[in-house]
């Protein structure tokens, strides 16, 4: 979208630059506006008095949401983003002033310019204060006199800022083609002469009204427009040309084909006079071409006021299509096809209807079963691959489409081996597959979603792939790796401790004379670590692989024997230049000695403090917890990301490109869910328990534990050691705790949830079907479940158990954003990121006797869905990430742990600031 | 005599090198930096180097002498810090006023001393505006994407200060420099112009050089250096560089693309190379040169010099090596779109 000044523009003459009047915006990117430019694009949707929603967010106080609306807008194609915030509820400087400081932190955003909209200068103003890039002002105008026009005019010039003048005077607005030039004229001369404004950063905005009302002074105002437009073009050459074009249809509201078909023909005949930027919806304009021909002249007799009836007929058009509804009916046409046909049809549409029939139809007619493979089958899902490639696919897709082509493999397979026998028995020979593939999720982890969907993904492409599943030692991998003498190891893993085994693993490859590449993924892995960590550790090609799509470029390249030694090459060299960069790289972040940033807790002043006792203290067990209680505390947004869709819920089920196929997964993940819910696959087991505690030292809370015999258990928490600005606090968990010497007895809660009981005969019965697709659905939705369970627990503490929050009203959405009072941080995450704690809050609610959640080596808890955490009710808390920590705090936290100063770096690694 | 202009349109001008660099030289102990005046301070002012036009004036009026001896056209007052945010971190907020004019002062004798000695060739003062140790684009917590340390009307009335403080003091140039924020920058413009309005004077000419930090070709504030171009051209600047963070070879790109849009005069004054593991700048004066007449050479560049690590050698062996080649002509600016 940005442009930059090209050879053309400066070499006319040579040697000498020339340097055109374009209007120049920008955001962190140019906006250079030429003629040959099209029409500019102005989002509209970040404006409250245009959009209800936005409206809401803002005067909720929702500004992370209110940024994804802008995002939207952004994606959808606007190229300079239009913010209003004029509403009568609002302190509309206040929000204008937080809306644009939040959105200067995303930089996906505003990379394009702004144009900040309101009708109160002061808005304006406090909006110029907060954007660097150039701007533009929308609006000013001759309404309140020359004199302040002129003022309002050398304050955004001041700023840098382009302005949109409208076309007003003292006595209003200019509604006919006279008025609308000669308003124009008369504010650009002002402009120019007496403010020294450049023409080019002045944007004209003659007026759109709304035609076909009914009444027939309107019916005219769309030819104004157009006319006047073209005459100020004539007049002011350099001057853009700007409106609101969904005024034009207004009379037509809650009608959108009719609307956009306005829109679009309207802009057709604007665009030719001269308009070339507009404030749309980006996403919602058709092209003109390609408008219903019935109603493109309709549209267009009403525009260009060229019949006296335009209006009646247009109506009557708008209430034909008022009435259709729509009719999805299940298309089975593709039945008449090819087998071959038939079967590419099922696969790319993951239709499992009629594979086993159409598949043994294709045996009989192909001379041997392999055939079907290596043809048919194969020649489908080569077009999945593509379409997956050129991201006209998802990932929902891909693994219904290998539910396929597993079951369609399944018919196959005892015809195959009855003839591999044949053919062992005939020359001795021996079958070799196109790669084989071990995939496993390293020691201690049990987290397996996305090694899974690498393990379809894969398989789809035609590799054979010995998953070794979870929880799998180096020397095991290593064995079955050399016994079925594959061609790739890869290695998932999700919790922080996985990162250490991923490079042991690698040391005992080098060690083990192991020549096969090695691929690293999951969630915590990250191209830099394997850079700096694991690739040094084995020569012989460790690579990263962000997602499931690029496993597949990754492994053929890593397959092919004249791409191989090039593709490692090139790898090598660009690890070793991140490796080198992350060496090189000095701290910028300041950080404080620990001693100091205690001095800076986050409440000093306990003398008002007054907590409120639990009302039920000690330890309470929850078996077989109710599902369908748990399931409305589901949030969706984590499970779409876990199939790689990435968006906010719910509006990623109306996005335009993902929205259909995000729209059929959950459709699919809510039938899986009624049947969880109604026929108990899982069960749900939690455990909470609510203890008196107090800090006994800086970062120590001391908790009365009521296991008998156990007396103090003494939490160790970590604080953040970052410079931060004056005032604010460097936290640690224990802020939260009442200290002993301020002589008020605190309390404080702990809890483990699973809801992945029973979950294994369930995953097996899966397997046995060939149906990845059920069963990465199935562990996605445990997930959900058990976050679901520890929110509803949580609400339940708050209200009934502890009882400190016993009025609090908040629906699921606000559950989500965490506005409720007190938090649950979990030990391994952000707040206390050292997981080792989890042994304390185990034996405290002797979790694995009460639910059955077992914690492994690595303090991962099994099974999978399972969450833990502590509870603090103090309304001062909040969540934190720790950051990175020092020296001196690691070996007080040694010290404290009992530990050598090894064992803490190990177990507090990934938030070292240091270089081991 | 001729105008700043006029000399610009003949010859590459030469501005001078790096001031804390020739400081540290001196070797200056917290007792030097204090001075009589400040010796019962009741913080330690050491580093303060803006604070040494009022302790120890013949220091900073020596190493402007040596950039003049060297070549310099433009010399730099020492007030890259002397604005009452940036000096509130030694509470000397009240004396930011001062410290401009005194610096001023100090850098107006030197340059007419240079000017009376040789009439053809007029040295200019160019008032430092560094970019404060505060952002308006960026929030100093990351918890906190939102929070602002500090308003546009607070960075404007310490910029204000700043631009009074330097005209009263007598400098023919504003400079604004080492822009990482082109919020800051725009405040300071934004000042710049209320003064002069304020004064019913014309405005001095501004140069503004921006920074860009590393080979992302953005600045810290995240903009493109079109887009940092574009945000502040509404200054009417003389010369519009970059300086800092780069050495030459690596601002080279930058350079050349500038000088491809900017309408107005182009500037670079880069540091010495990039730093070496100890934080020292090593490019020696020759390799320096040598860059920079490659860049004379393509006709990038109307005014270079120094910035961080070089020193009156650095800008001795710029000069000589710039001496015989052309400005690069202004760009014609026409009036019509086609």
């Amino acid at each position: 979208m940005s442009e930059t000044i090209t050879s053309a523009d400066t070499l006319q003459a040579p040697g000498i630059k020339v340097i055109k009047p374009f209007l120049r915006l920008s955001g962190l990117e140019p906006l250079v506006v030429r003629p040959e430019t099209n029409f500019i694009n102005i989002g509209e949707r970040t404006n409250v008095t245009g959009s209800k929603k936005f409206a809401r967010l803002i005067r909720e106080g929702l500004y992370e949401e209110a940024l994804s609306v802008a995002r939207q807008q952004v994606e959808n194609g606007a190229q300079v983003l239009d913010v209003n915030m004029d509403d009568a509820l609002l302190d509309g400087e206040k929000a204008m002033t937080t809306f644009l400081n939040l959105l200067a932190a995303e930089p996906d955003i505003s990379r394009i310019p702004v144009m900040i909209d309101s009708s109160k200068f002061s808005i304006i103003e406090a909006g110029l204060k907060c954007l660097q890039g150039k701007c533009i002002v929308n609006s000013i105008s001759l309404k309140e006199g020359e004199a302040k026009f002129i003022e309002q005019a050398q304050i955004c010039k001041a700023f840098g800022a382009a302005v949109v003048v409208m076309a007003f005077d003292e006595y209003g607005q200019a509604d006919t083609e006279e008025k609308k030039v000669s308003f124009c004229h008369r504010s650009y001369k002002i402009l120019t002469e007496k403010v020294g404004f450049d023409p080019q950063d002045i944007i004209f905005d003659p007026n759109i009204f709304a035609i076909a009302t009914g009444i027939e002074e309107h019916n005219n105002y769309a030819v104004d427009f157009i006319n006047a437009t073209r005459r100020i073009k004539e007049l002011m050459p350099l001057t853009s040309i700007s409106g609101g074009v969904s005024n034009i249809s207004f009379s037509f509201r809650g009608n959108d084909l009719v609307r956009e078909a306005m829109h679009s023909a309207f802009l057709f005949y604007a665009i030719k006079a001269g308009m070339n930027m507009g404030i749309v919806n980006a996403g919602m304009l058709q092209i003109y071409d390609e408008i219903e021909p019935e109603l493109r002249e309709l549209c267009d007799d009403a525009i260009l006021n060229r019949r006296e009836d335009a209006t009646e007929r247009l109506i009557a058009f708008a209430e034909t299509v008022k009435s259709k509804g729509k009719v999805i009916e299940k298309d089975e046409t593709w039945r008449q096809g090819t087998v071959e046909e038939r079967l590419s049809h099922a696969l790319v549409n993951g239709i499992t209807d009629y594979i086993e029939a159409d598949t043994e139809e294709a045996r009989q007619k192909y001379p041997r079963p392999l055939d079907v493979i290596e043809g048919p089958l194969m020649a489908g899902m080569n077009i999945v691959g593509d379409l997956f490639g050129s991201g006209k696919m998802f990932l929902p897709q891909v693994v219904k489409s290998a539910r396929v082509m597993k079951k369609s493999v399944a018919v196959l397979t005892p015809f195959i081996e009855e003839e591999k026998q044949k053919l062992v028995e005939l020359n001795g020979g021996v079958v070799k597959s196109a790669g084989k593939i071990l995939l496993a999720t390293v020691k201690g982890d049990v987290h397996d979603i996305g090694k899974n969907i690498v393990g379809v993904v894969l398989g789809c492409n035609g590799y054979d792939i010995i998953d070794m599943g979870v929880m799998v030692p180096a020397e095991k991998i290593l064995q079955t790796a050399r016994q079925e003498q594959v061609d790739i190891i890869g290695l998932s893993g999700l919790i922080t401790p996985s990162l250490d085994e991923m490079v042991n693993v690698a040391r005992e490859m080098k060690r083990q004379h192991f020549e096969v590449p090695l691929i690293i993924g999951g969630a915590t892995t990250s191209r830099t670590h394997t850079a700096v960590k694991i690739a040094p550790e084995y020569e012989h090609g460790v690579i990263h692989v962000l997602d499931a799509s690029r496993s597949v470029t990754v492994t053929s390249s890593l397959l092919n024997k004249a791409l191989k030694k090039t593709f490692l090459d090139d790898m090598k060299i660009e690890y070793q230049k991140l490796n080198e960069n992350f060496r090189n790289k000095k701290p910028v972040k300041q950080y404080l000695p620990i001693a100091e940033a205690r001095q800076h807790k986050a409440i000093t002043d306990w003398s008002n403090y007054k907590p409120v006792v639990p009302k039920k203290l000690g330890v309470q067990v929850f078996q077989h917890y109710n599902l369908a209680e748990i399931a409305e505390f589901i949030d969706w947004q984590p499970f779409f990301i876990s199939w790689e869709l990435h968006g906010k819920f719910p509006q990623i089920l109306t996005d335009e490109i993902v929205g259909q196929e995000a729209s059929r997964l959950f459709e699919d993940a809510k039938a899986m869910l009624k049947r969880i819910v109604d026929e108990k696959w899982l069960t749900a087991n939690g455990v909470i328990g609510l203890f008196p505690a107090n800090r006994s030292a800086d970062d120590t809370i001391s908790v009365l534990s009521p296991r008998p015999g156990a007396g103090t258990v003494h939490l160790e928490c970590l604080r953040q050691q970052i410079k931060k600005a004056p005032g604010q606090p460097n936290l640690s968990l224990a802020d939260f705790i009442a200290p002993a010497e301020a002589g008020i007895q605190d309390y404080m809660g702990a809890f483990a949830v699973t809801t992945g009981g029973d979950i294994e005969k369930w995953l097996e019965k899966f397997k046995a079907d060939h149906d990845d697709y059920s069963s990465i659905m199935l562990k996605a939705l445990a997930d959900r479940l058990v976050e679901a369970f520890a929110e509803l627990m949580h609400k339940r503490v708050r209200q009934e158990f502890w009882g400190y929050a016993t009025d609090e009203r908040l629906d699921n959405n606000a559950l989500i954003r965490e506005e409720y009072s007190g938090i649950r941080p979990a030990p391994g995450y952000p707040a206390c990121p050292e997981h080792t704690e989890k042994y304390k809050l185990f034996d405290m609610l002797d979790a694995t006797e009460n639910t059955g959640i077992i914690l492994t080596e690595s303090l991962a808890m099994y099974p999978a869905s399972s969450v833990s955490g502590w509870y603090f009710a103090n309304p001062e808390a909040k969540y934190f990430g720790l950051g990175k920590i020092e020296k001196d705090q690691v070996e007080d936290y040694a010290a404290r742990k009992g530990w050598t100063i090894e064992e803490a770096e190990k177990w507090l690694r990934p938030v070292l600031e240091y270089d081991m | 005599m001729k105008s700043l202009s006029q000399c610009a349109a003949e010859r590459i001008l030469i501005i001078d090198g790096a001031m804390g660099t020739m400081i540290q030289r001196y070797k200056l102990e917290e007792a030097d930096y204090r001075g009589e005046r400040f010796k019962d301070y009741h913080l330690d002012v050491k580093g303060n180097n803006d604070l040494l036009c009022l302790t120890q004036p013949h220091i900073i009026e020596a190493i402007h002498k040596e950039y003049l001896e060297a070549g310099a056209d433009i010399i730099e007052t020492n007030t890259f810090s002397s604005t009452t945010i940036a000096m509130a971190d030694y509470d000397m907020q009240s004396l930011a006023y001062e410290l401009n004019v005194a610096a001023a002062r100090i850098a107006r004798k030197a340059a007419d001393e240079y000017t009376a000695k040789n009439p053809d060739k007029p040295r200019f003062v160019a008032g430092a505006i560094g970019p404060l140790n505060k952002t308006l684009s960026l929030s100093p917590d990351v918890n906190n994407p939102g929070f602002r340390s500090v308003t546009f009307d607070e960075v404007v009335d310490a910029y204000y200060e700043q631009i009074k403080g330097l005209h009263e003091g007598g400098v023919d140039i504003l400079l604004i420099e080492t822009i990482f924020d082109t919020l800051n920058s725009k405040a300071a413009i934004f000042a710049t112009k209320k003064y002069f309005r304020d004064i019913a004077r014309p405005e001095l000419p501004v140069m503004i050089s921006g920074t860009i930090t590393d080979a992302s070709g953005r600045t810290l504030s995240g903009q493109t250096l079109e887009a940092f171009y574009i945000s502040v051209m509404h200054a009417r600047p003389f010369s519009v560089g970059l300086n800092c963070a780069l050495g030459g070879e690596q601002m080279r790109p930058y350079i050349s693309e500038l000088s491809q849009i900017a309408a107005c005069n182009v500037s670079c004054y880069p540091n010495a190379g990039l730093p070496n593991a100890f934080g020292e700048y090593d490019e020696t004066p020759d390799h320096t040169a040598h860059i920079i007449e490659d860049f004379a050479r393509e006709g990038f560049v109307n005014i270079v010099g120094g910035c961080c690590g070089t020193t009156p050698d650095h800008i001795r062996h710029i000069a000589d090596h710039v001496k015989k080649l052309p400005p690069r002509p202004l760009p014609v600016q026409v009036e019509e779109l086609a």
